[in-house]
């Protein structure tokens, strides 16, 4: 049956139709969507885990367990499982075993743009880069039997282009794989390093095998054009050299873009006049070629940094810029914002207001770092606001008043470690968690502190206070974010005491279904001296109008918030 | 047939991930190649937002570049001119007149700027500009906002509007079906 599918729901169904068993993940986009579509077949299990090393480990351990198993993440997520993929390469599988990695070049919704296909040069380990939907589809239900034949987990990447972008599938039906009976089998899967020393030439002599294999893939096609020219490329590149140049060149494309192929490519520089490679990132394929010693060309011409699309791979080829709509309006930029009603908002204009030293994380949280707020000094990896407060604070201690704001999700992803380390090492820090009871930036997901799993089914819930004491933490406090004066307070009193301390800032994000909007406000323009004060909170329900404060009533979800901060008493509730 | 490449365009949150899930359900049902793309994430809270809708015999890059669209659907004003470089010749651009006010406007950094269709027309593009806000109100909703727009919209495409309504029968939740048909026809007859 055909379907238009993004690519990462074309990913869940071919993991679904290829056998899959168990499946977990941690949210980031890219990546979400496909343990989200995963998460609709009930016949298999699937789950939302706190990091991504963790989610790693399950699918390991489910492998291990006989079961035909898989992860998703965004690429700085396989940093964070990086610690078991490399050893995983060296044990190899029992069930099938594949990790999705969802790339983001241009960064769309991450904090670097790394290349992932490093980790599968580096882990050895075969990594397939579809460049459509169907491909999404077709590679992956392919990717089990890769794994089990080769004996090693597969990693499938997409980047943000294939991830979200919908093209047309044709869908089949799922193979009824059971999972395999468990075998104790010390020497592949106890990794000490009598056992690992003889585990490493089995993951050498297995990439040359599945390096024979690349050479007649059929993930691998020659498109024979124009011989002038010769194009090497892969995932979404593929499709935009197509829409530049059509059949003027010749393609390959490579499927499978570790191991690469060697006879595969030869023979195709031999057919060609001048080799190009046309790759998003790094010149990993265009390195490879110039080992084999054939002439090639990529980084020369394409950029490291970015995406491309069909108008860079023109002009640089071909040298022809596209004619545009002469239009000399000039427009303001349109940067995402915290929604109105957001309740880590109030909590920035109290951090703000009282000159705090803020070290941030990653999240919705992140874009109080923006103008009117400015409220953030630094964003680096999940939960480094903690452990970087810790640091900050051995550096910097008395001097600044200072705290770290962090996300639920985030907290349980990787905070948690840091607040140990600052209550085992002691430093005056103040670390604020923003419980907004879900996780927000990725289009809610449930974690360990919503008492939720996957499914919505009711799940054990963190005890975020208690967890907070439990590793050291004597002063813990719950706030409103929506009453200022209490923020206020909080960050004043936690900031100046001679011990660590958390402040719990919590109120359930206000886009979640269960959350009903209270009658919005309005401004009386009698009573407003237009003094702006409101404006500083840059809610995006509040504009300013003939010198006066205006209130989009379709956007208010009445927080109070900006009623708090009016000193003339000119914001009042609109009685419905 | 060639690849027809169409934007939609606007604001977080305004309803734009409906109207290209409505078109692609809709240029599949036409036998077409089709596909869409758009970025989730980040961008959906109150950043500009844009969809690429692509279809034809085949089509191959899922993005649309400068010159290229044929149309483009602006569900906010000044979003208009923040892509209208990537309309082709003779290319038409729908605009919603609503004014949505980015952060900069907010804090009174730099002010709206409530004359760029103005300066749109005067470069030659053929733009279609009306208030699609109000007649979505007018069916019941002002977050029926983009299906007015889809109803204008398939005023100049080569689609018949019998399929036009059966797409959107199969796409909107039953109860918010009569709403949305009304809101097809304001935006395609008005």
């Amino acid at each position: 049956m055909k379907k238009l599918l993004i690519g990462n729901e074309a990913v869940a169904r071919g993991l679904y139709e290829g056998g899959l068993h168990v499946v977990s993940s941690y949210p980031g986009t890219p990546s979400t969507e496909i343990t989200e579509f995963l998460s609709k077949y009930d016949d298999i299990h699937s789950e939302w885990a706190p990091n991504e090393k963790v989610a790693m480990e399950v699918a390991f351990g489910a492998s291990l367990g006989g079961a035909r198993t898989a992860c998703a993440m965004k690429h700085v997520g396989l940093n964070v499982a990086a610690d078991p993929l490399f050893t995983l390469s060296y044990t190899g599988v029992t069930g099938g075993m594949v990790i999705c990695v969802a790339d983001d070049p241009a960064m769309h919704s991450s904090q670097n743009e790394q290349d992932s296909r490093h980790y599968a040069i580096a882990a050895k380990v075969p990594m397939l880069e579809p460049s459509d939907s169907g491909e999404c589809y077709a590679f992956s239900k392919a990717a089990f039997e890769l794994s089990e034949k080769y004996d090693t987990p597969v990693i499938l990447r997409v980047t943000t282009r294939i991830a979200h972008s919908q093209s047309i599938v044709d869908v089949g039906e799922r193979e009824n794989v059971d999972v395999k009976e468990y075998v104790k089998n010390p020497q592949k899967y106890i990794m000490m390093p009598a056992m690992a020393k003889k585990r490493h030439p089995v993951v050498e002599e297995r990439t040359k095998s599945i390096a024979e294999y690349a050479e007649d893939c059929p993930f691998n096609k020659v498109e024979m054009g124009g011989t002038d020219i010769g194009i090497v490329t892969a995932g979404d590149c593929y499709q935009y050299v197509k829409e530049a140049l059509g059949d003027t060149v010749s393609v390959l494309k490579l499927g499978i873009v570790n191991p690469l192929p060697t006879k595969l490519i030869q023979q195709f520089a031999s057919k060609v006049k001048r080799l190009i490679v046309v790759e998003e990132l790094d010149g990993i394929i265009e390195t490879h070629i110039r080992n084999l010693g054939i002439a090639v060309e990529g980084k020369s011409l394409f950029s490291p940094i970015g995406e491309y699309n069909q108008a860079t791979v023109k002009q640089v080829i071909l040298g022809e810029t596209a004619k545009t709509v002469a239009c000399s309006a000039e427009v303001p930029v349109r940067p995402p914002m915290m929604c109105a009603g957001c309740p880590h908002r109030g909590m920035f204009y109290a951090l703000s207001k009282n000159k705090v030293t803020v070290l941030g994380d990653i999240g919705c949280y992140t874009l109080g770092a923006q103008m009117p707020l400015n409220a953030l000094d630094s964003t680096l990896c999940m939960g480094a606001s903690v452990s970087g407060l810790h640091g900050f604070n051995l550096a910097n201690g008395g001097k600044n008043k200072t705290a770290c704001v962090i996300g639920d999700s985030t907290f349980m992803h990787s905070g948690v470690t840091g607040l140990i380390n600052v209550a085992y090492n002691a430093t005056n820090s103040t670390v604020i968690i923003l419980d907004n009871s879900i996780t927000g930036m990725t289009g809610h997901q449930q974690n360990p502190t919503t008492g939720y799993n996957i499914k919505g089914d009711p799940a054990a819930k963190v005890d975020l206070e208690s967890l907070c004491r439990a590793v050291g933490i004597n002063r813990v406090r719950v706030v409103d974010p929506y009453n200022i004066a209490e923020c206020d307070q909080a960050i004043k009193e936690e900031t100046a005491a001679s011990e660590p301390s958390v402040i719990i800032s919590r109120r359930p994000c206000v886009l979640l279904k269960s959350v009903k909007a209270k009658s919005p406000v309005k401004v009386d323009p009698d009573k407003c001296r237009g003094c702006r004060k409101c404006m500083t909170l840059g809610c995006p329900a509040i504009s300013f109008k003939n010198k006066k404060a205006v209130i989009d009533h379709t956007l208010c979800v009445g927080c109070d918030v900006c009623k708090q901060l009016c000193a003339f008493d000119a914001i009042e509730s609109e009685v419905r | 047939m060639k690849t027809t490449s169409l934007m939609i365009v606007g604001v977080g949150g305004q309803g734009t991930l409906l109207a290209s899930k409505l078109l692609g359900k809709l240029l599949v049902s036409q036998g077409y190649d089709v596909k869409v793309s758009e970025v989730h994430g980040m961008s959906q809270r109150g950043g500009s937002v844009v969809t690429y809708v692509k279809y034809g015999d085949k089509v191959y890059s899922p993005v649309i570049t400068e010159g290229e669209a044929d149309y483009i659907v602006s569900f906010e004003k000044i979003e208009a001119a923040r892509y209208v470089s990537c309309l082709k010749e003779g290319g038409r651009i729908v605009v919603n007149t609503q004014e949505i006010d980015p952060m900069p406007v907010i804090i009174g950094n730099t002010v709206y700027p409530t004359d760029v269709l103005d300066t749109i027309k005067a470069a030659g593009v053929n733009i279609d500009a009306f208030d699609a806000l109000t007649l979505a109100e007018q069916a019941g909703s002002s977050k029926a906002v983009n299906i007015v727009l889809m109803g204008r919209l398939a005023k100049y495409l080569d689609i018949s509007k019998e399929d036009w309504l059966r797409a959107i029968e199969s796409t909107v939740p039953e109860r918010f079906k009569e709403l949305n048909l009304k809101a097809f026809e304001l935006g395609y007859s008005i």
